[in-house]
């Protein structure tokens, strides 16, 4: 009797394996599924790397890619439109040197606070808020830009026009800042304690411990941090739509308006230019142009976190 | 003549009594080592040593160590320039991640060392103490952590010796180790016996027995016996001694 149930249950078993087994089982099926997932977000870059490609060779076959690289003039919308993408370029670059020069050393001193310096009960307190700061929505920064930090820089300078650079690229960092000290910090925190107990042991003060120490071991990581923090400043669009104005040019004075890359595709894409038009396509060879300056930008970043890397495991 | 004086000790960890009431003297350039079951305070006492203590919140300590005749808990006391006395090498080797010359140049260069040939004569003098010079003297500018884990506990030794230190303390130094690399640390413990006061905190009492002078037994945070090491392990004067080093319990 007792038999017979164990080859009743050895057969159920069996049956029960060649289902897990079978060709339409969850465990063949599962992967398949996974790299249909996993090849969307693949294809959606497929995709629009090729509309850009695509929609910019017409704008090419219209303006010389040396009149569009070197020139110094970007009117596409007067009447006698001259496409020299150098202004937005321009503009992009004071924008994310500005905020830089804001996020870089308060964010990366924010992180050795919080990582070396700041008791457990600090740290856990100010995390949470930087992560906050993290998800505010770009348009509530832009106008803070607008109705806070200009009429500040106005006060202290009167001749700021009312849409400027400076303003938009201080609010760009403020943006960027809980990015990079969050990330900055994570890198500097997985570096094991071990390390530090050694530099310590040495007669090592906390400052050294850090800036020799930890910094260097998480290197890789801070760089990361930067160039997304900086990635981002490139990219960003709502803050200097709103602060930093709508006019391309190439004097690099902080306090004047300017326009961004981002800035000139949002403004163009909401204005009646028809589609298939030189001035439409203006907007893919712009898009274009942010997308390789950023990809050149993690390439670099890649090289030189490589580079510098000082590895513990 | 003693170098460490410890005078009624007591430690605690927020509630919890680590040391009680120890006292002892340790020799100059003698090797003392100091055995017992887990948690039974050595490697806490060691780390009073240095005031490694010091960056764990709770910890309370009472009592005083006088190192050279002065009391390092004295608030007056330079931390920095205290532990620049007194190296310390760990259970785990944790060489930094970074050349082995910058491994070993490390302490010197933050005690404000920065001439390139004193530097490169520190590193070579260390290694050698460390018996690791033959070793890696053509990989100088490799990664430390290229080394093997005997290689890597031996460079941690030469970085705590290239700071000069009048005291070396070594928590558990071989529990990460291989046998044939536990011998060569023995045997390099033996060497540096000449120039520098050695405390070593072992969970082998067949370590202590090979390589110390001295030994304190500690169980539940008291030292209960400390005298010449031949002595402990052939005829202890405590019961509790007797029934740790035969194994009857730990």
């Amino acid at each position: 009797m007792a038999r017979m149930k164990q080859s009743k249950n050895a057969k159920e078993l069996n049956s029960f394996m060649q289902k897990k087994k079978g060709i339409y089982s969850w465990d063949r099926m599962m992967p398949i599924i996974l790299a249909t997932i996993a090849g969307i977000s693949v294809l959606t870059t497929i995709g629009i790397v090729v509309i850009l490609i695509t929609e910019s060779a017409g704008f090419f076959q219209a303006v010389s890619i040396t009149e569009f690289l070197f020139g110094t003039q970007w009117t596409p919308l007067f009447a006698d439109p001259k496409f020299g993408v150098l202004p937005l370029i321009m503009g992009t670059f004071m924008i994310t040197l500005v905020a830089s020069i804001v996020a870089l050393p308060i964010g990366f001193g924010s992180a050795i606070y919080l990582s070396e310096y700041a008791p457990r009960k600090v740290r856990n307190f100010i995390k949470p808020i930087l992560e906050i700061l993290a998800g505010i929505p770009t348009i509530v920064y832009g106008f803070f830009a607008l109705t806070f930090i200009t009429p500040i820089i106005k006060m202290v300078i009167p001749q700021t026009d009312l849409f400027n650079a400076l303003s938009a690229g201080i609010v760009v960092g403020i943006m960027i800042i809980p990015m990079i000290s969050s990330l900055s910090e994570d890198a500097m925190n997985a570096v094991p304690s071990s390390l530090r107990n050694a530099a310590y042991a040495m007669g090592s003060t906390k400052l050294e411990v850090a800036l020799k120490v930890v910094v260097p071991a998480s290197f890789s990581g801070i760089i990361a941090s930067f160039v997304l923090g900086l990635s981002r400043a490139i990219g960003e669009t709502m803050i200097v739509t709103l602060a930093a104005g709508a006019l391309p040019n190439m004097d690099f004075d902080f306090l004047k308006s300017i326009q961004t890359m981002t800035a000139y595709i949002v403004t163009t894409s909401q204005g009646d230019t028809a589609y298939g038009s030189v001035e439409y396509r203006t907007i893919y060879a712009v898009g274009i142009t942010l997308f390789v300056i950023t990809l050149i930008m993690n390439i670099l970043a890649g090289y030189i976190s490589r580079k510098f890397r000082e590895e513990y495991e | 003549m003693s170098i460490v004086q410890i005078k009624d000790l007591d430690l605690y960890y927020g509630d919890f009594h680590a040391l009680r009431n120890v006292s002892m003297n340790i020799n100059e350039k003698s090797i003392t080592a100091f055995i017992g079951p887990s948690g039974c305070g050595k490697s806490t006492l060691l780390r009073t040593l240095n005031r490694m203590n010091d960056m764990i919140d709770s910890v309370k300590i009472s009592g005083a160590v006088s190192i050279n005749d002065t009391n390092i808990y004295n608030p007056t006391v330079n931390v920095e320039l205290l532990r620049k006395e007194i190296g310390m090498v760990f259970q785990q080797p944790n060489p930094f991640p970074k050349s082995i010359f910058e491994n070993v140049a490390y302490g010197p260069k933050i005690h404000g060392i920065r001439n390139k040939k004193q530097l490169d004569e520190i590193v070579e003098t260390s290694l050698r103490g460390a018996a690791l010079w033959d070793e890696v003297k053509d990989d100088l500018k490799k990664s430390a952590y290229g080394l093997s884990g005997g290689q890597q506990q031996r460079l941690c030794i030469a970085r705590a010796l290239a700071i000069n230190p009048k005291i070396l303390l070594m928590d558990e130094p071989t529990s990460a180790l291989d046998p044939i690399s536990t011998l060569k640390i023995e045997e390099l413990i033996q060497e540096l016996k000449g120039d520098y006061t050695i405390i070593i905190v072992t969970h082998n009492m067949q370590q202590a027995a090979r390589v110390s002078d001295q030994t304190a037994f500690f169980l539940n945070g008291e030292v209960i016996e400390f005298s010449d090491t031949s002595k402990l392990f052939s005829n202890p004067n405590e019961k509790k001694t007797e029934d740790y080093i035969t194994g009857r319990f730990g």
